[in-house]
């Protein structure tokens, strides 16, 4: 299973991805990208990846990754 | 806040007066084994199981960095420092049972007053030198990837969390799981599940604060009643209103004497132990002052890095304020379960998860005083 991860220590929240991704994102109140699943790092369905992947190849802040599930942070940390 | 408080409930084993004879040298595996056979999870809050962060470390490949976490950066725990003062050679035979397992050719304590542990280390022969890493007085200053990026000579603020630390790694462990560890490899797994319960075992460093007679640091099994736990820190100083449990991370409970204190028994109340931290709010106290107090300070320690923590959590802590302080409108309580859900897992470490968890558990266990706050007056203090 895919992944949109997002590094929030990256990303300068001007919501350029909100608009490439609008299937997956939305912008909150402050124009940080919001998976509209209300996961942290939204499952990106097949039919989406091409999508994603040229969000994360737009990001002027590279914080966007597809992370494949072995990647994904499971939760040990509190 | 490092007095040891006695009573009958007390169960000494870390702080014990006793001496522990030597460390027994173990292999990784024997090390792994032990500690998933005496179900020893973490003391510095997430409660995650040792062996299975070590494991990844043993199986990661890469050159292993095994770092005992003393930072205790959250301000109503005192249970590492007083550790750190009364054994701190547990600690250390701790981290000099991993270090060794994993085969490390250096292990770090990071701590806030390294100066105060040279003259402990040098009064050891350990095979794998430890090095002093000091640790910031910040509250996100013992996030783990905010150490490991301290030990690594960067600034101690957290890291995105697209890898796994341990899976890189790097092991860092709160300096109480470590001591547990050291009794373990002495006095077994069995030894260690004779406290506690049976899906959580041994026992735990709280801190008890707050509306009790003497403050200080108690050690008890988990499932331990809430009540002998504020019975061992001298009593409570006036009837209770409510108990926050798990430190400013944590959830209120209700002030029941028979309440266990356990992951199980806590769950309905969305609370956890946490790090051990047990604090009581008198009658006549308010709760949504005193949380929003906190969630205030909690606003301050934000990192500064991550857009919905950076702008998310003054948000909640103004609107928080607000309800303290009668600046209320009807649209309130509403508003403040958006932000809980706004903020909650959006940030490169879970700060912005606790203090949502802290703020959301607050308008359920004062939900009468929320009402109250709504009409203009206060149940606690009769104001205004
Ligand atoms: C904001 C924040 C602050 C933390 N501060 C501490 C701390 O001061 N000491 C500590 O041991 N763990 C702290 N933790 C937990 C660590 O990230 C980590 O889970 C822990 O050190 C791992 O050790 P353990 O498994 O032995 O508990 C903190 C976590 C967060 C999210
Ligand atoms: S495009 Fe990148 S930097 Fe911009 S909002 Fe999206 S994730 Fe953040
Ligand atoms: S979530 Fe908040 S506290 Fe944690 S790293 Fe990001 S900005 Fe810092």
């Amino acid at each position: 299973m895919t992944r949109l991860h997002i590094d929030w220590t990256a990303c300068d929240g001007r919501g350029l991805c909100a608009e490439l991704l609008p299937e997956l994102l939305a912008e909150d109140d402050w124009g940080y990208p919001m998976a509209r699943d209300g996961s942290p790092s939204p499952t990106v369905p097949p039919a989406l990846e091409p999508n994603a992947q040229r969000a994360v190849d737009r990001c002027p802040a590279l914080a966007l990754h597809l992370t494949r599930e072995a990647e994904r942070p499971s939760a040990p940390t509190r | 806040m490092t007095s040891v408080a006695e009573a009958p409930t007390v169960q000494r084993r870390l702080l014990a007066q006793t001496g522990h004879g030597p460390l027994p040298t173990l292999d990784a595996s024997q090390v792994v084994g032990l500690a998933r056979d005496a179900g020893l999870t973490g003391r510095g809050g997430s409660g995650f199981p040792l062996w299975r962060k070590l494991n990844a470390v043993l199986v990661s490949g890469r050159p292993p960095t095994i770092i005992a976490n003393g930072a205790e950066g959250e301000p109503a725990s005192g249970k590492d420092k007083a550790l750190l003062t009364y054994q701190p050679h547990l600690v250390l035979d701790g981290l000099q049972l991993i270090a060794r397992a994993a085969r490390a050719s250096t292990a770090y304590l990071y701590v806030a007053q390294p100066a105060a542990f040279r003259a402990v280390l040098g009064s050891r022969r350990d095979p794998i030198p430890v090095t002093l890493v000091t640790a910031p007085d910040a509250f996100v200053a013992g996030e783990e990837s905010a150490v490991a990026a301290a030990v690594a000579g960067r600034g101690a603020v957290p890291a995105d969390k697209r890898f796994r630390l341990p899976d890189t790694g790097t092991l860092v462990q709160n300096v109480e799981t470590l001591a547990h560890l050291a009794l373990i490899a002495r006095y077994g797994a069995g030894w260690f599940r004779t406290a506690g319960t049976y899906d959580e075992p041994g026992t735990f460093l709280a801190t008890i604060g707050g509306a009790v007679a003497a403050p200080g640091v108690v050690e008890a099994g988990y499932g331990v009643p809430l009540g002998d736990l504020i019975t061992a820190a001298g009593g409570p100083t006036a009837p209770l209103a409510a108990v926050l449990v798990g430190g400013y991370h944590g959830a209120w409970v209700p002030a029941d004497p028979a309440l266990p204190i356990s992951r199980e028994a806590l769950s309905p109340y969305g609370a956890t132990p946490g790090a051990g931290v047990v604090t009581a709010l008198p009658l006549g106290a308010c709760g949504l002052a005193e949380t929003a107090r906190i969630a205030g300070y909690l606003a301050d320690q934000s990192a500064g890095q991550c857009g919905p923590c950076v702008n998310g959590l003054p948000r909640l802590a103004t609107t928080l304020a607000d309800l303290a302080a009668f600046r209320a409108r009807p649209t309130l309580p509403a508003e403040v379960t958006r932000l809980t859900h706004l903020v909650t897992g959006r940030g490169a470490c879970r700060h912005p998860d606790g203090t949502a968890r802290l703020i959301a558990s607050a308008m359920r266990a004062f939900s009468a005083d929320v009402t109250a706050h709504l009409n203009g007056h206060c149940l606690a203090t009769h104001t205004p």
